[in-house]
């Protein structure tokens, strides 16, 4: 295997992806959101529980490739009990990360997402990475419908 | 000068030796000598755009250099030296696709566009309230949604012919669901994600019984081997210049001239009129009054070269090798535990889909990238036929004329590495 592929389907990845973390319909949830990539056909939905501005619970279910689907389960454990800025900041620098826009050294904030970092290799995957973001940022405005990759 | 720009094409092909040896047609390709990620690129994905062969690229350089002008217009030399080029193509494409006449082909966008012009054109003109449209499942979004958009505006019913459970047209319930209410058969001559050649002369002369119109949309047919028009039956016949070896921007629409000369213009503009008043406008009879505006006249160009290099083939002998490629990728990849086929039609062309268990197809083609192997992955604008086999989408291989048996081995290698990715 070539060393950017080894880097992007490394082991952390291959696991959240045959065993997703928070990979559930929730009932109660206080935000709801849709993802959708109409070219890939990835589709999404994150819920958030929240106790004022802290994301107390949240859980995730769709389909996708790989990425999408690791980016999702380690973003529901990066998340959970962070308050709502702090999720908004992880999710700035996530984004620099996967796009290779952020600093040689992943920031030590972003903890297990520094594994997607290979993902700046092959850059029509960054949407797949960052459909789960985008759809728990609509989540936590409280946006009704769907968000689209596009 | 004409010939510096492509026109007068050698249509006596028959008069020259045809090729069909593989490393000559390689060679007429540049790019395969590519490097991708440090790897030699396999390039298997000529069901999306096939790649142009060097004689096509020079003929849109040499004329963008030194003949570029537009067309039907000036009294200058270049003017009337575009005019010619872009005409002969014309009579080129209709020798190309046997047509009667040259004034049945409209020199369109692509595929897409051209169905578009038919859907509103002529759909907007003969499909009213409780008329019937029926395509196929396994039709591309190109040739359904503008039938669902006119069965919407119209008020017609569009109805879907279901499939065998091995990707041919389920014929006995094409039949039934054929009425006199059905104004417009619109099916895939191949389809682009299961490889099913339909049998569009059986469907044809059904439809005409029942006094419908027929279009076939041949985007993944003419790659592959020669279409005679007349001999299939239809009443339109479409596909796209980059999936022929030529450039994007281009495509072409035949149509029977009766049924041309019976349709309003689809675009207005320019080129395409007769005389112009304050109150009124009347319009050239077609091809013309279908080419509203400047044309795509250098991918024109281009796709006249292409078409020029395709007819310098042997097309028999390159449809019998891509078949050989076809079975070679299919019963290798069917060894490997877990790989499934989807579509496996009699008689299928050089387009070959899969899925492997517990593998998505785009992380099947982010690590066949990796090696340099080009393949398609996706639901390949058929969601309504991913939907019914439940699927998310396919990866997808499919071989041109310049593809080798190395080509077949490099992809069966890089499938079996992505099992142990994900083992």
């Amino acid at each position: 295997m070539t060393p950017d592929l080894a880097e992007l389907y490394q082991s952390l990845i291959l696991d959240h992806n045959r065993s997703p973390r928070n990979f559930r319909a929730m009932e109660g949830a206080d935000g709801r959101a849709e993802g959708y990539n109409p070219l890939c056909g990835d589709e999404i939905t994150v819920w958030v529980k929240r106790d004022a501005d802290r994301i107390v619970d949240i859980s995730f279910q769709g389909q996708g490739c790989a990425i999408s689907r690791a980016s999702a389960s380690l973003m529901t454990a990066a998340v959970k009990g962070k308050t709502i800025a702090e999720a908004e900041r992880l999710f700035s620098g996530f984004h620099a990360l996967i796009t290779g826009d952020g600093p040689p050294a992943p920031a030590p904030e972003l903890g297990k997402l520094a594994a997607l970092a290979g993902v700046a290799e092959f850059p029509i995957r960054v949407k797949c990475a960052s459909l789960s973001w985008h759809a728990l940022h609509a989540a936590l405005q409280q946006k009704d419908g769907v968000v689209s990759s596009e | 000068m004409a010939g510096v720009i492509g026109s007068a094409p050698p249509v006596g092909a028959s008069k020259r030796t045809l090729t069909s040896d593989p490393a000559t047609i390689r060679a007429a390709f540049p790019v395969l000598g590519r490097q991708v990620r440090g790897r030699p690129l396999v390039y298997l994905d000529s069901a999306a755009s096939a790649q142009m062969p060097k004689v096509a690229v020079d003929a849109m350089v040499r004329h963008q250099t030194e003949g570029h002008a537009n067309v039907h217009r000036g009294v200058h030399t270049l003017s009337y030296e575009a005019t010619e080029a872009y005409d002969a193509v014309r009579e080129q494409v209709r020798t190309f696709f046997n047509a009667p006449s040259v004034n049945e082909i409209v020199l369109a966008h692509g595929t897409t566009s051209a169905i578009n012009l038919v859907a509103r054109s002529w759909g907007d003109a003969h499909v009213q309230r409780g008329d019937e449209i029926l395509v196929p499942l396994l039709e591309h979004h190109s040739n359904f949604v503008p039938w669902q958009m006119l069965a919407q505006r119209t008020g017609a019913t569009l109805k879907v012919a279901p499939l065998l459970a091995d990707g041919a047209l389920d014929q006995d319930a094409f039949e039934r669901l054929l009425t006199d209410r059905t104004r417009m058969v619109a099916v895939a001559h191949v389809s682009n994600v299961l490889g099913t050649q339909l049998p569009i002369r059986w469907i044809a002369d059904l439809a005409h019984r029942r006094g419908a119109v027929v279009l076939v949309d041949g985007a993944q047919s003419a790659p592959h081997f020669p279409v005679d028009v007349q001999a299939l039956g239809c009443d339109f016949f479409v596909c796209s210049g980059h999936k022929l070896y030529g450039p994007t921007g281009v495509g072409v629409l035949w149509g029977r001239l009766p049924l041309l000369e019976s349709m309003a213009p689809y675009e207005t503009g320019g080129g395409m009129i007769e005389r112009v008043t304050v109150e009124r406008t009347t319009f050239v009879p077609p091809p013309g009054r279908f080419e509203a505006g400047t044309p795509p006249i250098l991918p024109v160009v281009g796709l006249g070269a292409a078409i020029e290099w395709l007819s310098s083939l042997d097309r028999t002998a390159v449809a019998a090798h891509e078949h050989t490629l076809l079975t070679r990728a299919t019963e290798r990849l069917a060894e490997l535990p877990g790989l499934r086929i989807v579509g496996t039609a009699p008689g299928k062309v050089s387009v070959l889909s899969f899925v492997i268990d517990g593998v998505h197809p785009h992380d099947i083609g982010t690590v066949l990238d990796a090696e340099g192997i080009a393949i398609r992955a996706g639901h390949h604008c058929a969601q309504p036929l991913m939907h019914q086999l439940g699927l998310p989408g396919t990866a997808r291989a499919s071989f041109g004329a310049y593809n080798t048996a190395a080509d077949v081995d490099a992809l069966v290698q890089g499938v079996a590495r992505v099992r142990k990715v994900f083992a």
